[in-house]
């Protein structure tokens, strides 16, 4: 049921979140997210996204069934872009259609949690400076966020 | 067995994918990634800290006690950052 795109080019996350209730009378809320990348005060020019192809769609197809599993949704799309991606530009969207906005809102939280933290993907950054870049590392509070959705049941 | 690596752990092994060859004695995901870090200076850089190293089989997350079984591909890579 879930539509999931890994890809270079940029998407329209309104457009994709106004699909989920087009030519529908059951659906009563629509939650979109967004993530962009920041400049970090001026010191990043860029973000180059690495993934595992093949394995990046199915493990997000995997979160979306979970979150299809738990919560009664309408439908769910999940977009994440790969390559070089400059401030401002958009790097990842989910949206989540439910009949009401408490399950579309929880949904699209766990969307995101979940795919912090299991989607293979990897950010190098790139500075302004030119001098230095490195892989960005992974933050303790990405886990702690997804680990709520477990203990949750 | 094909080996992909990602991110740093590609960069520090020198490499994006390799066919391996480990003796029998290498039954877990756990093993293998001791029996990789003595194949060379980049592999022992690569893997230093096993408990920071993140694997997959055949594209599926997988524990270090995880068997390798009959996985024809077996990832490794750091802990995924994307989002």
């Amino acid at each position: 049921m879930a539509t999931i795109r890994v890809q270079g080019e940029d998407f329209d996350a309104g457009a994709e979140a106004a699909a989920l209730a087009r030519g529908r009378k059951d659906v009563g809320a629509v939650v979109s997210f967004v993530g962009l990348c920041r400049d970090e005060g001026g010191r990043l020019a860029a973000l180059e996204l690495e993934h595992y192809p093949g394995m990046a769609e199915d493990e997000i197809a995997r979160v979306a069934r979970e979150a299809e599993a738990r919560w009664p949704l309408m439908g769910v799309t999940a977009i994440h872009r790969y390559g070089r991606i400059a401030p401002g530009e958009q790097i990842v969207c989910v949206a989540v259609a439910a009949a009401h906005r408490g399950e579309a809102f929880a949904a699209a939280e766990m969307l995101m949690d979940y795919l912090k933290t299991r989607a293979p993907f990897w950010k190098r950054a790139i500075r302004a400076d030119g001098v230095a870049e490195g892989w960005v590392e992974a933050k303790s509070e990405d886990e702690t966020s997804a680990a709520r959705w477990r203990a949750a049941g | 067995m094909k080996a992909v690596y990602f991110a740093w752990v590609r960069e520090r092994v020198g490499k994006t994918e390799e066919e391996l060859d480990p003796p029998a004695s290498v039954t877990t995901v756990g093993e293998l990634i001791a029996w990789l870090s003595a194949q060379g200076e980049g592999y022992a850089h690569a893997f230093e800290k096993p408990s920071t190293i993140r694997a997959a089989l055949d594209r599926v997350h997988a524990r270090h006690e995880a068997p390798i079984g009959m996985a024809r591909e077996i990832a490794f890579f750091p802990p995924m950052t994307g989002g």
